[in-house]
């Protein structure tokens, strides 16, 4: 056991935290259907809790771990409010494309 | 050196899903990859030895969450493969910017000194250390949230009820 769980660089949690957000990113501006936007969203929210766990972790502090439940909390309140905003938008036009919606603009 | 395999494995798992949750044409095939990617995460944790998050990431987003999103994919009648596409232009530009983002970050992190993690000893993941962190020193934050999710609630039904009187 003591072999097993031993010594990965923190700077690999750091380059994996990064890739899953910037994946997150990409998938936002890549992608018109807001459901799939709402995912890439979520994507970006856990590189962020991956990278919060990994410090927490190393700096043997568990505010982090706590920080990464409110987050998390706060994330299932959002897709909430966000998918019923959704269906709402859904209802009015007919679609979930996010192009649709430019009338938005101020 | 094993956990070092792990992180590999589990990384690249993640990476690959995440990647085909934004390529993937049909909703509902983005729905099941993304609950891969919440594993594969939830597998990192569990590496870093933070056992309480593991689980609440895998009930949480992988359980409710994504559960959520299928429902609403079904609900509205999303799962096929019809929805309109970004000009090409467009999803190089996304691309190029994930990217550019990606290089930003990886090259300001060059110069920073590499350090292990050490998740053995620390016993800061269990569920008995959160939970005393928790109840003691974050209590007030803990029962805020309560009213967070009372205000979501609220607004969830209020936005899907046809007509407000």
């Amino acid at each position: 056991m003591d072999a097993i769980i031993k010594g990965v660089p923190l700077n690999w949690y750091i380059i994996l935290s990064a890739v899953l957000f910037c994946i997150g990113v990409m998938g936002v501006l890549f992608r018109r259907n807001a459901i799939i936007i709402f995912m890439c969203i979520e994507i970006m929210l856990t590189a962020v809790n991956l990278l919060t766990v990994a410090f927490s972790v190393y700096h043997n502090d568990s505010g982090g771990q706590v920080f990464v439940f409110f987050t998390m909390a706060v994330a299932a309140a959002e897709v909430a409010v966000g998918l019923s905003i959704l269906v709402v938008m859904y209802r009015n036009t007919r679609s979930t494309d996010i192009d649709v919606l430019n009338r938005l603009r101020g | 050196m094993m956990q070092k395999y792990l992180f590999i494995i589990l990384g690249v798992f993640a990476v690959l899903s995440a990647l085909m949750v934004v390529f993937e044409k049909n909703p509902v095939h983005s729905v099941l990859y993304l609950v891969l990617a919440f594993f594969s995460v939830a597998g990192e944790f569990v590496l870093l030895n933070a056992q309480f998050i593991a689980i609440v990431n895998i009930i949480v987003y992988a359980g409710a969450i994504m559960v959520l999103f299928l429902f609403v994919i079904m609900l509205l009648n999303l799962n096929k493969e019809t929805e309109p596409h970004k000009a090409l232009w467009m999803k190089f530009g996304a691309v190029v910017t994930g990217g550019l983002l990606f290089l930003v970050m990886v090259s300001s992190l060059k110069v920073a000194d590499s350090m292990e993690v050490q998740s053995l000893h620390s016993g800061i993941g269990t569920i008995q250390q959160l939970g005393k962190v928790l109840f003691t020193q974050f209590l007030l934050p803990f029962e805020v949230s309560a009213v967070l999710f009372l205000a979501a609630m609220v607004g969830a039904v209020m936005l899907s009820k046809k007509d407000i009187k």
